[in-house]
């Protein structure tokens, strides 16, 4: 157990972004909100997932919808606590502790709010590793752990209690919902069992943001490269360097899906990098060779400050490192891919690990 | 032929005066002491400029100015004005009050009061809830009692629906008098309510700074019989824009001086590649030439540690300038600025015989400022004081010159603005530091070399326009529209190209094209 005070927030915040693919939303909001709760109830105790009893149920605490919205339409900030009573009252249970669903972008840093105002511990995993934009892209769900019944709450004091004979209901029914609802709710779901995490979670992730955060600032201290020192903490690589020349989006109710240009710069000069993302960074592309898919890690640098940028802040002459980084071995499985692999995206593409196609790359040079 | 510019640079304790003719040869240049009312040390620095060898005022058809007055009020945290802010959103909106990541000191000094009504829009344009008229009235009610001068009115998702902030805004006049001013967000910034509310906030407090600079400039050169010139202010993206205009987003002018100083130290040292160092009477600006221009901040962009989601130049401004007050404290640690006296340096600094120790002091009684003031009224300054307080003051350009560096390698440093005696050449990481001839006035010819913008903002349906093509018409539109503004059409280049989805149009996208050129003259 530790406590991750406002500081810790501060550098997390930044890994989390890193982690968020391009999307997952600019962790902003939820920082201040969280930054705000621990001021007001005191720092947060984040225990790891071994120091879960078997029997304690553990409930993640997040948000549903597009990104670009929740930017617009800050929270009430009382829709989480709406979603934990009305669970606990729906299963007849005591949560034990809470935590991230996604590790990426701004759902990182909710369960923190939560976790400050309710007193509850926050456990240091994830079931995702990064960011995904949809709700059975989980490594719970690779484990049979089903998101429903679940709770759902809106700002304006909506709230959706729903249990589905298969997460991909949920998601799809948690959408429509979300999308009736204003395009932004909270929700409380995928309650699970100690014993069960243990072995489904993606451990120790909010430490790796920790760390990610921590490794951009110091190097920014210390004045040196700081995308050097992301590849590092993430044994990840770089693909390409560019400058944005086009952006097209489109927002269809919850999600934001489209494709972004880049012009090489330096050694990648001449070449034209695409890059298509649904909320995160789905698949890059140098003409028709693949540089990296889902569901390994596709990410943005800023090639001076090395602080990710997500798909609503790509702008038209930003200047970009890409970067890829493997993602957790339990999506490499037949169902992992099944889940979040190239495929279900739409793109009639093999997945090969990011590692692979790297190698394979420098060898035919 | 009228086609001379006079181009003038209002700092917080220099105004310079440039006169360019139309091969954008500099004719003449004078720094002038910015005076308490500004209007006198503009027209002072007019007059003068006017007055030089060479200069025939007959050929001046242009007339431009940048002014730091803005950022300087909100550094030193002085003249703004009280405001307001409505927040039209609730029950959304609640989570996060506005203000919530500024700087305390700041908060404070603003004196900020907040209300949140019901209201605001869905992504879609549907209702959050309807527009709680009735508690607006109340709170107008409120503001007037509370002496409010100016308000600020953020609603949730007015850049795709500004009909609450409308309503709230004629609300708010029935109430209000005439001479409180309305900002509405949508005006002032795009998607992101809190750094959208953060700008216009801003906006709203410096309603006062900004009218009295613009009023000033346009009755000092009346007075001067120059009537019938083009008449501009510079804004944050290097191009130039009306008085009118200016008087009512004066927020558009943070950051201008800096834009100006990057791109006259450019001219002036026909270099590309460099940190331009801006030393004034209060801040200084740190910015980076790249290929010519002005780099572009990546990320949100902060004001006076504000955080708003403007494009602008990527400068770190740091409080120490030539009037910065120096201050040693009982354990010995010696401290300068943030705080300055500005403008009235030559008459508060020790040097000229004032009362106040500044940053000039330091220089000139450590021997590095030849001509300044009197070294004999400092020469009782000990020795182990100058040390540390020129410690001081080299450290924190150095730190900011590091922190705008990509690498860790050494940088050409442009050293520039009155306040640069402050700076020998021996800056740490610096390759080589070079002080420009007339590097005094960087910022006026900065001024006077702006260029003119065209914007064009239209909602295309993409059922009849394909989104590449509906770019192509918007870029096209907008070249054309710089060109009408009065830019040259072969140095006309596309800057900015943004669009916004309109779920709920249907099928539309909302383009926003900026291009700006060079003036073209007459």
């Amino acid at each position: 157990m530790r406590k991750i005070g406002v500081k810790e927030i501060e550098d997390m915040a930044v890994g989390a972004a890193v982690l968020g693919t391009g999307g997952g939303g600019d962790p902003y909001i939820g920082k201040l909100m969280a930054i705000q709760a621990i001021k007001e109830c005191g720092e947060v105790e984040m225990i790891t997932p071994e120091e879960v009893p078997d029997d304690a149920i553990v409930v993640p605490s997040s948000m549903m919808g597009a990104p670009t919205i929740l930017v617009e339409k800050i929270p009430n900030g009382s829709e989480p606590f709406r979603t934990f009573d009305a669970l606990e009252k729906l299963r007849g249970m005591k949560v034990y502790a809470t935590m991230s669903i996604e590790a990426g972008g701004l759902n990182s840093m909710i369960p923190f709010v939560l976790a400050a105002r309710r007193r509850l511990p926050i456990v240091d995993a994830d079931s995702m590793g990064r960011a995904f934009p949809e709700l059975q892209m989980t490594t719970f769900h690779l484990h049979g752990v089903t998101c429903a019944p679940m709770v759902l709450s809106d700002e304006k004091g909506n709230t959706v209690s729903m249990d589905t004979i298969g997460n991909k209901w949920t998601e799809d029914i948690a959408r429509a919902a979300t999308a009736v609802m204003g395009g932004s709710t909270f929700m409380a779901s995928y309650a699970i069992d100690g014993k069960t995490l243990k072995k489904a979670c993606v451990p120790y992730t909010a430490s790796k943001c920790e760390q990610i955060g921590r490794a951009i600032r110091e190097a920014k201290e210390r004045n040196i490269s700081p995308v050097e020192a992301v590849l590092e903490v993430m044994g990840g690589f770089e693909l390409f360097r560019g400058k944005v020349v086009d952006v097209a989006r489109k927002t269809d109710g919850a999600f934001v899906r489209g494709t972004a240009v880049l012009e090489g710069i330096l050694d990648y000069k001449d070449q034209t990098c695409e890059i298509c993302f649904q909320n995160e960074n789905i698949i890059a592309k140098v003409g028709e060779e693949v540089l990296a898919t889902a569901p390994d890690l596709i990410i943005n640098l800023d090639t001076e400050t090395g602080l990710p940028v997500t798909t609503e802040g790509l702008k038209y002459g930003a200047r970009t490192v890409l970067i890829s980084a493997p993602c957790s071995p339990q999506w490499r499985t037949p169902k992992g891919l099944e889940t979040v692999g190239p495929r279900y995206f739409g793109y009639d593409v093999d997945y090969v690990p990011v590692e692979e196609r790297v190698s394979r790359r420098k060898e035919m040079k | 032929m009228k086609n001379w510019r006079i181009g003038i640079d209002v700092g917080g304790t220099n105004t310079d005066a440039v006169v360019i003719d139309e091969k954008l040869n500099l004719i003449a240049g004078v720094k002038n002491p910015t005076t308490d009312d500004v209007m006198t040390g503009i027209e002072q620095a007019m007059h003068r400029v006017l007055a030089m060898p060479g200069v025939d005022k007959e050929k001046i058809g242009y007339a431009m100015l940048g002014t730091t007055h803005c950022t300087n009020a909100i550094v030193e945290r002085k003249r703004l004005n009280k405001v307001a802010v409505l927040r039209i959103g609730a029950p959304a909106a609640v989570a996060i009050p506005p203000m919530a990541d500024w700087p305390e000191d700041l908060k404070e000094a603003m004196d900020v009061k907040y209300y949140l009504v019901g209201g605001g829009n869905e992504f879609d344009g549907r209702e959050i809830a309807p527009l709680d008229e009735e508690k607006i009235l109340e709170c107008a009610e409120d503001m007037k009692t509370n002496g409010v001068e100016s308000v600020a009115v953020i609603a949730v998702y007015s850049p795709v629906s500004d009909k609450h902030e409308k309503r709230a805004g004629e609300l708010l006049r029935s109430v209000l008098p005439e001479s409180v001013s309305i900002t509405f967000s949508n005006e002032i910034g795009s998607v992101g309510l809190l750094e959208r509310e953060n700008a216009s906030i801003l906006n709203a407090a410096l309603r006062d700074v900004a009218k009295v600079t613009a009023e000033s400039f346009v009755a000092a050169l009346e007075e001067e019989n120059i009537k019938d010139a083009e008449v501009y202010l510079g804004q944050n993206d290097g191009t130039l824009m009306s008085v009118e205009y200016a008087k009512k987003y004066p927020i558009l002018t943070i950051a201008c001086g800096p834009t100006d100083s990057i791109r006259g130290a450019a001219f002036l040292t026909e270099m590309k590649e460099a940190i331009v160092v801006d030393i004034g009477g209060t801040t200084t600006d740190v910015g980076v030439l790249t290929n010519g221009f002005p780099r572009e901040s990546m990320v949100a962009v902060e004001i006076g540690k504000v955080r708003t989601n403007f494009r602008m130049p990527d400068i770190i401004s740091i409080g120490l300038g030539g009037g910065s007050i120096v201050r040693e404290k009982e354990n010995g640690e010696v401290t300068v600025g943030p705080d300055s006296v500005g403008f009235r340096v030559t008459e508060k600094a020790l040097c000229f015989g004032g009362d106040t120790l500044t940053a000039t002091d330091i220089v000139v009684a450590l021997g590095m400022a030849e001509g300044v003031g009197d070294p004999d009224k400092v020469s009782h300054l000990p020795k182990e004081m100058l040390d540390k307080a020129y410690a001081k003051i080299k450290e924190s350009v150095e730190e900011a010159v590091d922190r705008m560096k990509t690498s860790a390698g050494d940088v050409d440093v442009i050293l520039v603005g009155g306040g640069s005696i402050l700076i020998g050449d021996d800056l740490e990481g610096a390759a080589h530091v070079y002080k420009p001839e007339n590097f005094g006035v960087a910022n006026a010819i900065g001024s006077a070399i702006g260029q003119v913008s065209g914007q064009i903002e239209k909602v295309f349906s993409m059922e009849h326009t394909p989104r590449l093509e509906a770019i192509d018409i918007a870029k096209n539109m907008a070249k054309e529209e710089a060109i009408q503004a009065g830019a040259q059409p072969d140095s006309v280049e596309i800057i900015d190209v943004e669009d916004v989805p309109m779920a709920y149009l249907g099928d539309a996208v909302r383009i926003r094209v900026k291009a700006v050129g060079d003036l073209k003259l007459l």
